[in-house]
């Protein structure tokens, strides 16, 4: 019987309990700690080679505090003394960098972070374990998996007016429901696959932890080979098998809209128009969702030449989104329409340092979480696309980007 | 065999309201054990000692950040019983040493709950119900204590 992706990638069927290899392995400086605490106490030695290894800092960058400073210099000692791939505080988001030539197709990747789902976007098997099983990870070099029943999702259309792959993910979310894929896998599918560019498909798999997905993917393709090739890499395409799911949902591109996630539940999506003169008090733009390159150029199309009317954060989510951002201008019309720009990372996404919200604010983030109290005790968080996020920070208040177009 | 007292929580419990990011930058646990469900319900903690959490479905979604079982184990929690959990989360339980068990029961406050991993069974104010075997290599991982200490075993 023909498999799906997932099954193809792990060698195994549905249910089965499999041991795989791991090809790549990534932590960051929230979890790396725990990773390295767990590694000396288990007394092993490590079997996985350093350079597959990469220990990223992001979570809290720079550091915050003296707690943080110290356990960030440790971990950055030990990552540099043991070889291991390393990224210092400013170079961007885990999952991220992991996504600018780091991942290839049919590669089993895992993070110790929950967004790790996002490298599915590339063809791989990608998925977010915790620290203890990191730690066994670099031990052995492999890991233990039950492969996971596929959710298909086939797409058809394209997407059209204002509406963005982020719309197209929290339609996903809301459809399926904040447990409504636990333990699944997500492969997306279908001729409206192929019109999103690389940038669109790492919103949608990152969000795919959000219905508890174990994974999700798309198959590797023409663009995903353009974009990989952009870093020298020549990649074979993936061809879809005609496989069984578990079960599978089709969705039209062209009935996507605007859609807005109200606190504090992330499968509470409705287009933005129901919502559309709620008060804001902050915007984010960024985060592993929506900090990439193009969600800034969209941003910056629609706020250029305005003023925003609310604070606004702007967190690059690697440098070289920073750097791309820079070079062709677009980071100079975000800081003349008054917004702050911040170090690339995940920023205020976890509550940590710029841009902790106050008992009672409203912050509209284009992150993929908005559970209570996530961007400070007493916060509230609307997650949407980058484009309702400009609209929203021109306004002063919950707006449709077609507004200001 | 585990047995403890029930402490019924609802459905989707967040790692988040398990142990809040801001209590995340530290090693020493028991800064996390003493701030459990402290933006859910601050007075929770006090009674966890001996506790058998049973939640509604979707338990630990959210962050994959193993602090929050092992935030439940050190605040004294025995076990956690919910008719869904999310991945990241029962997995991590596992690997630090934490029972999680895939079952639906009513919940009330107080009423003594048993469960003997081995047997496989679950007991409830006497009543018997049925849960989700857990594979040999979970329940090997658990009688060893935990990830760590089943390698240190294998060291
Ligand atoms: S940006 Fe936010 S969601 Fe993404 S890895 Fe960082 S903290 Fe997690």
């Amino acid at each position: 019987m023909s498999q799906t992706l997932t099954e193809r990638i792990l060698g195994g069927s549905a249910g089965e309990y499999i041991d795989r290899r791991v090809d790549r392995a990534y932590v960051h400086d929230g979890t790396g700690v725990l990773t390295v605490e767990a590694f000396h106490s288990m007394g092993v030695q490590r079997g996985m080679n350093p350079e597959k290894i990469s220990v990223l800092f992001d979570h809290i960058c720079p550091a915050n505090n003296g707690l943080t400073a110290d356990l960030q210099r440790e971990l950055r000692q030990y990552a540099r003394s043991g070889g291991m791939i390393f990224s210092d505080c400013g170079g961007g988001i885990c999952h991220q960098i992991m996504s600018e030539g780091c991942i290839l197709p049919g590669e089993v990747v895992v993070g110790a972070d929950s967004h790790s789902c996002t490298g599915g976007a590339f063809g791989a098997f990608a998925t977010g374990v915790g620290a203890t099983d990191m730690a066994a990870i670099w031990a052995s070099g492999e890991t233990w998996f039950r492969v996971p029943e596929t959710i298909g999702i086939k797409l058809e259309g394209r997407l059209s007016g204002a509406a963005e792959a982020k719309d197209l993910a929290l339609s996903v979310v809301s459809r399926l429901g904040m447990e409504g894929a636990t333990y699944c896998a997500l492969e997306y599918s279908g001729e409206g696959a192929g019109t999103l560019d690389m940038e669109d498909r790492l919103c949608i798999c990152n969000m795919g932890v959000e219905t508890g997905a174990k994974n999700a993917i798309f198959y590797a393709d023409q663009i995903c080979r353009e974009y990989l090739g952009s870093y020298g890499h020549d990649i074979a395409l993936q061809i879809q098998d005609d496989c069984s799911y578990l079960r599978e949902i089709t969705i039209d591109l062209d009935d996507i809209v605007p859609v807005i996630a109200s606190p504090h539940r992330v499968d509470s999506g409705r287009p933005v128009a129901d919502l559309a003169g709620t008060g804001v008090d902050q915007v984010l733009l960024g985060t592993c969702t929506n900090g990439r390159y193009n969600d800034l150029q969209r941003f910056a199309g629609i706020v250029r030449g305005k003023q925003v009317k609310i604070r606004t954060i702007v967190v690059p989510a690697s440098r070289d989104v920073l750097l791309r951002a820079t070079r062709d201008g677009i980071l100079a019309d975000l800081i003349a329409a008054g917004c702050t720009v911040v170090s690339p990372g995940c920023g205020p996404c976890l509550g940590m340092h710029n841009g902790v919200l106050g008992e009672g604010e409203v912050c509209l983030s284009t992150a993929n979480r908005n559970f209570k109290n996530r961007m400070g005790v007493g916060g509230s968080i609307y997650l949407a696309s980058p484009g309702t996020a400009a609209a929203t920070a021109l306004a002063g208040y919950i707006s449709e980007p077609e507004v200001w177009e | 065999m585990i047995t403890g007292h029930a402490v019924c929580l609802g459905p989707d419990i967040d790692t988040d309201l398990i142990i809040a990011g801001r209590y995340l930058r530290t090693k020493d646990r028991s800064v996390w054990g003493a701030h459990v469900f402290e933006d859910l319900d601050p007075s929770l903690a006090g009674r966890l000692s001996g506790a058998v959490i049973v939640a509604g479905r979707n338990f630990g979604c959210g962050s994959s950040r193993e602090q929050a079982p092992v935030a439940l184990r050190e605040a004294g929690v025995v076990a956690v019983i919910s008719p869904l959990f999310a991945r990241i989360f029962f997995r991590n339980a596992i690997n630090v040493g934490l029972p999680v068990l895939e079952a639906d029961l009513t919940c009330r406050n107080g009423d003594q709950i048993a469960i003997n991993l081995d047997c496989g069974t679950l007991s409830s104010a006497g009543t018997i119900h049925p849960f989700t075997p857990l594979s040999p290599r979970m329940r090997e991982i658990l009688s060893a204590g935990g990830l760590v200490q089943y390698w240190r075993e294998k060291a």
